[in-house]
C-alpha cells in the first residue's frame, strides 16, 4: 500500500466546500467494499475496483459456494495484495449471504450475481445506504424493472452513487464515437442494427451431472445462464450491449414498439432460454433498430454496429476501431489516441466520487437500457407486437415467489410464440 | 515394396482401420478377418465385389496387416494432456522424422482437411543478430542456427480455426486418441477476427499459450515436431543473409486499418511472407531486455509476461517494422476480458498478434518437448 495518499484524495481533502466528507475521511482513509457474487466477473470487478483508489479495501464476500468464494479471494489478493482484507467470519454462503455482506460495515457494493437477483440486491443496498456498482442487466422482468427503478430513484434522494457496468459507456473510442453522432457526423439517423452472433456462453450440462441432494433452485442458479428467471435470456444477458448502444444511439429515449422473433434451433437438457433472437424496434421518428443474437456453436460469428443515417454511416465491430463514412466512403472521423479499460474506468468513477463527496447516478439509462432488452425478448417469446408502454406496464414475474432455496421449482417450460401469452 | 513395409509396422488406428472401414466393414468383422486369416491376401484383388477396388498401396497395407498377424487393437483409452502425452508423440515423432537428413520444402494438407500449409528449408548458418541501436537490442553478437523448416506463411484463420473447432477438423473422438489429448481453445464469446476476416487472414490473438499448443496439436496430427520459434530463429529467418533491410512497402503490410490476406507481399529470400507487417508472431521465448549481454539459445518461459513477439504488425509504427525490433507481451493484451481469471487462450485486445511454426531438424528430448509446448505459465501471474 503507498505511503501517501493519491491525488484525488489530496484534492478531496483540499476542497473547503465539503467539510463533512472531510470529517469523514479523517476518520478513516478506507472505502470499504464488499463483494456479492464471487464469480468470474465479480472477482474482475472487485478488482478492479481496488485499483480505483489506493485505500479501497475488500472486506466482505458473498455467494453460494465455498470454493468460489476461496478461489475469487485468492485471485484477488494475487492481484491487488493486502488491499484484500476479508476475515473469514466476512465470507458469507448462501442466498441471503447478500444481506451480511451489505450489513457488514461496507461502503461500496458490487452486485454480481446473476441477473435475477439483482432487484433484490439493489434494493437492499439502498436502503441501507450504501454506494453501488451494478453489472448489468439489472432486472430480467418488468416487475424486476418497476422494482430498480424506485431503488434509483430511492438512491438518488438519499445521495448514494449507483454505477454500472455497461461498459462502453466507459470505453473512450466508442463514448466519443456516439458524441459525433449526437452532433450529426452522420446526419439523421435512420437505422441501426446490431449483431451478437456468438457461441453458446455456459450451455447446460447434461442432468445425469446433477449432484444428488441438489435442490432444483440451487441446480438452476448453478446452471443460471439457461433460466429466464436466473439469467433472462442471452438476448437480455449478453446481447444487451448492444441493446445498450442502440438506446444510446437514440440518446436513450423509448422506441414506440417492437415485434420479433426467435426459438431455440439446437435443443439441450433442461433450460428455458432460446438460442436465436432478432428484435425490429419502431422509434417515433419512423428509424428501424434491428438487433440479432444468437448463440449457436460452429456457424458464422460477428459482433457489429452498422449505424445508417443521412448523411453517412458508422460501423463498429469492422476491426479495431469505428469507421465513420459518408456514402461515398470518405472519412468523416476517426478516433484518435489510446483506448482506454471501460472495465476499469467505471470503478475510476465510482471511487473518485465517494472520494469527492460527489455523487454520480447513471440509474435511469441503465434501467430503461435493460427494459429495452426485455422488451425484444418478450416480443419473441409472445410473438406480440408490443408498445413501449405494455412492457413498461406488464406483469411479468419470473423470480420464484415465495423464494426457498431448498424447494422444488419445475424448469419453466421454453416460450412458445403464440401459445406463450404476454401478461 | 514389401521388404521396406516389414520394416515399418502399420499403424492400426490412420492406416488399417479408415481402410477396413471403407472397404470392409459394411460386410465383414473382426471375427470373419480371424477365421479367413489364409484366404484375404488372395481375395484382395476383388474386394469389394462391384465397388470401387483397392489401390496398389492399399493391399499392400492390408498384406502387412495380415502378415503381423491381424492386429486389433481395442479402443484406446483416452490420454491426458501431460508428459505421458509428449512422451507418445515424441516417439511417434521419432519414428516419422528420423529419416530426414536435411530439411527439403514441402506443402501438405493439415490432416483431415482441405486445409493447406507449406513448410520451407532454413539452411544452417551464422548470422548478428540484434542492433546496437536500440537498448533491448544491444550489443549485436553472432549466432549459429542448426537446420530447421519454417511455415512460408502465418498461421491463418482457416488452420487456426481447425484447432479451435474439433469438429471443423472432422475429428472424431477416439480416431486418433494422441490429438484428443492435446488442450484446446475454449470456445470464444465473441467472434475474434474483430471483423476482419477469416478465409486467408492470418489469425490473431491467441495467447503463446494457445499457439504452443496449436503446435503441438499440428504435431499429433503430422508427426512432425513443430513448435515456436526461438527469436534467433525468427530473426536469422527474417534477415534470410540479406546484406541490408527490405524495402518495407514491397515486403511488409504496413500502415493499415487491419491486417490483409497471408502471402500477397513479396516473399524474403527464403521465400517467407509477411516476416514483417501484417501481425507480429510469437516466438517461443521469454522477453529479458538484457538477453543480448549472455545470449542463449532458447529463453523457456518462467512467467506469464513478457514474451516476446516480433516482426510488427500492421498496427506498428514503421520505424518499429524491422527485423531486430523486440515486442515483449503485456497483461494489457487481455484488458477487454472482463472475467478473473482471465482466459488462458485469448488476448483479446491483441489485434495485431499471430504465429508461424517452426520445425527443427534435430528432434529434441521428449522434456524439451514438453517444454515448448506447455510454458507453464498459461495462467495470469
Amino acid at each position: 500500500m503507498p505511503e501517501t495518499p493519491r491525488r484525488d484524495f489530496l484534492k478531496a481533502a483540499a476542497v473547503i466546500a465539503a467539510p463533512a466528507i472531510i470529517k469523514a475521511q479523517t476518520v478513516t482513509n478506507a472505502i470499504k467494499v464488499g463483494l456479492v457474487g464471487a464469480g468470474g466477473r465479480g472477482t474482475g470487478a472487485a478488482s478492479q475496483a481496488l485499483k480505483a483508489d489506493d485505500y479501497a479495501e475488500l472486506t466482505a464476500v458473498a455467494d453460494v459456494s465455498t470454493e468460489q468464494i476461496n478461489a475469487s479471494l485468492t485471485r484477488i489478493e494475487h492481484i491487488n495484495g493486502a488491499k484484500v482484507k476479508v476475515a473469514d467470519g466476512n465470507k458469507y454462503l448462501g442466498f441471503d449471504a447478500y444481506k451480511q455482506v451489505i450489513d457488514s460495515d461496507i461502503d461500496v457494493v458490487l452486485l454480481c450475481t446473476p441477473p435475477g437477483f439483482r432487484p433484490g440486491h439493489l434494493r437492499y443496498a439502498v436502503e441501507k445506504n450504501k454506494h453501488i456498482f451494478t453489472e448489468k442487466p439489472m432486472a430480467v422482468d418488468p416487475t424486476g424493472i418497476r422494482s430498480v427503478i424506485e431503488s434509483v430513484r430511492m438512491a438518488k434522494e438519499k445521495n448514494k452513487s449507483v454505477v454500472d457496468g455497461f461498459m462502453w459507456r466507459y470505453a473512450n473510442h466508442i463514448s466519443e464515437l456516439m458524441e459525433q453522432v449526437h452532433k450529426g457526423i452522420i446526419g439523421d439517423v435512420l437505422s441501426y442494427y446490431a449483431t451478437y452472433y456468438t457461441n453458446p456462453v455456459k450451455p447446460m450440462p447434461p442432468a445425469s451431472t446433477r449432484p444428488a441432494g441438489m435442490s432444483d433452485v440451487e441446480w438452476q442458479t448453478k446452471n443460471w445462464y439457461n433460466f429466464v428467471w436466473t439469467c433472462g435470456d442471452g438476448y437480455v444477458e449478453q446481447a444487451v450491449h448492444s441493446v445498450d448502444k442502440v438506446a444510446w444511439c437514440f440518446k436513450d429515449t423509448p422506441p414506440v414498439s417492437c415485434v420479433a422473433h426467435g426459438g431455440r434451433q439446437i435443443p439441450q437438457e433442461g433450460g428455458n432460454i432460446f438460442d436465436h433472437i432478432e428484435v425490429n424496434y419502431l422509434y417515433p421518428n419512423g428509424a428501424r433498430a434491428f438487433i440479432a443474437h444468437r448463440q449457436i456453436p460452429g456457424i458464422y460469428n460477428e459482433n457489429a454496429d452498422y449505424i445508417l443515417g443521412t448523411n453517412g454511416k458508422v460501423t463498429i465491430g469492422r476491426g479495431p476501431l469505428p469507421i465513420v463514412e459518408d456514402h461515398k466512403g470518405k472519412t468523416l472521423w476517426e478516433f484518435q489516441g489510446t483506448k482506454n479499460d471501460g472495465y476499469q474506468y467505471e470503478h475510476d468513477i465510482l471511487f473518485a466520487a465517494i472520494r469527492k463527496g460527489e455523487v454520480v447516478n447513471k440509474g435511469d439509462r441503465m434501467v430503461s437500457s435493460t427494459l429495452l432488452a426485455i422488451h425484444g425478448r418478450t416480443a419473441a417469446y409472445t410473438g406480440a407486437q408490443l408498445t413501449w408502454e405494455q412492457i413498461q406496464n406488464s406483469k411479468l414475474s419470473t423470480f420464484p415467489e415465495p423464494f426457498d432455496a431448498n424447494g422444488s421449482l419445475p424448469d419453466m417450460p421454453i416460450a412458445k410464440p403464440g401459445i406463450t401469452k404476454f401478461v | 515394396m514389401i521388404l521396406l513395409l516389414a520394416f515399418f509396422a502399420v499403424d492400426f488406428s490412420t492406416e488399417v482401420k479408415p481402410l477396413i472401414d471403407k472397404q470392409c466393414a459394411a460386410c465383414h468383422d473382426r471375427a470373419f478377418f480371424v477365421r479367413k486369416k489364409d484366404k484375404i491376401v488372395g481375395s484382395l484383388t476383388s474386394m469389394p465385389p462391384g465397388g470401387p477396388q483397392l489401390k496398389a498401396k492399399e493391399k499392400a497395407t492390408l498384406t502387412q496387416w495380415v502378415a503381423e498377424g491381424l492386429p486389433y487393437p481395442e479402443p484406446q483409452k483416452a490420454l491426458n494432456d501431460d508428459l505421458a502425452l509428449t512422451r507418445k508423440l515424441h516417439s511417434q515423432i521419432l519414428k516419422t522424422s528420423a529419416r530426414e537428413k536435411s530439411p527439403q520444402a514441402y506443402k501438405s494438407l493439415i490432416p483431415g482437411s482441405d486445409v493447406p500449409y507449406e513448410m520451407l528449408p532454413i539452411p544452417a548458418g551464422k548470422f548478428k543478430m540484434g542492433n546496437n541501436a536500440v537498448k533491448d537490442e544491444s550489443p549485436e553478437h553472432e549466432v549459429a542456427i542448426e537446420p530447421f523448416w519454417m511455415a512460408a506463411r502465418e498461421v491463418t484463420w482457416n488452420e487456426y480455426r481447425l484447432f479451435m473447432f474439433a469438429t471443423l477438423a472432422g475429428e472424431e473422438a477416439g480416431a486418433n486418441i494422441g490429438v484428443d489429448a492435446v488442450s484446446r481453445p475454449t470456445k470464444p464469446y465473441v467472434e475474434m477476427s474483430f471483423g476482419m476476416g477469416i478465409e486467408g487472414y492470418p489469425a490473431i490473438s491467441m495467447t503463446h499459450h494457445a499457439a504452443s499448443k496449436y503446435a503441438q496439436w499440428m504435431s499429433a496430427k503430422t508427426g512432425h515436431f513443430y513448435r515456436l520459434p526461438t527469436e534467433a530463429e525468427w530473426e536469422y529467418a527474417c534477415k534470410a543473409n540479406s546484406p541490408a533491410p527490405p524495402d518495407l512497402d514491397s515486403v511488409a503490410v504496413i500502415k493499415r486499418k487491419q491486417y490483409e490476406l497471408v502471402g500477397t507481399k513479396k516473399p524474403n529470400a527464403f521465400g517467407l511472407y509477411d516476416m514483417l507487417g501484417n501481425v507480429m508472431e510469437w516466438t517461443t521465448d521469454q522477453y529479458y531486455p538484457e538477453a543480448y549481454k549472455d545470449p542463449k539459445p532458447w529463453y523457456p518461459s518462467k512467467t506469464s509476461y513478457p514474451h516476446t513477439a516480433r516482426g510488427g504488425s500492421w498496427a506498428d509504427k514503421i520505424e518499429r517494422v524491422t527485423c531486430t525490433a523486440r515486442f515483449p507481451s503485456d497483461a494489457s493484451w487481455k484488458q477487454q476480458d472482463p472475467n478473473l481469471p482471465k482466459s488462458i487462450w485469448y488476448h483479446t485486445d491483441a489485434l495485431g498478434l499471430g504465429f508461424r511454426i517452426v520445425r527443427p531438424l534435430k528432434v529434441p528430448s521428449a522434456e524439451e518437448m514438453h517444454r515448448y509446448w506447455n510454458n507453464g505459465v498459461a495462467e495470469d501471474q
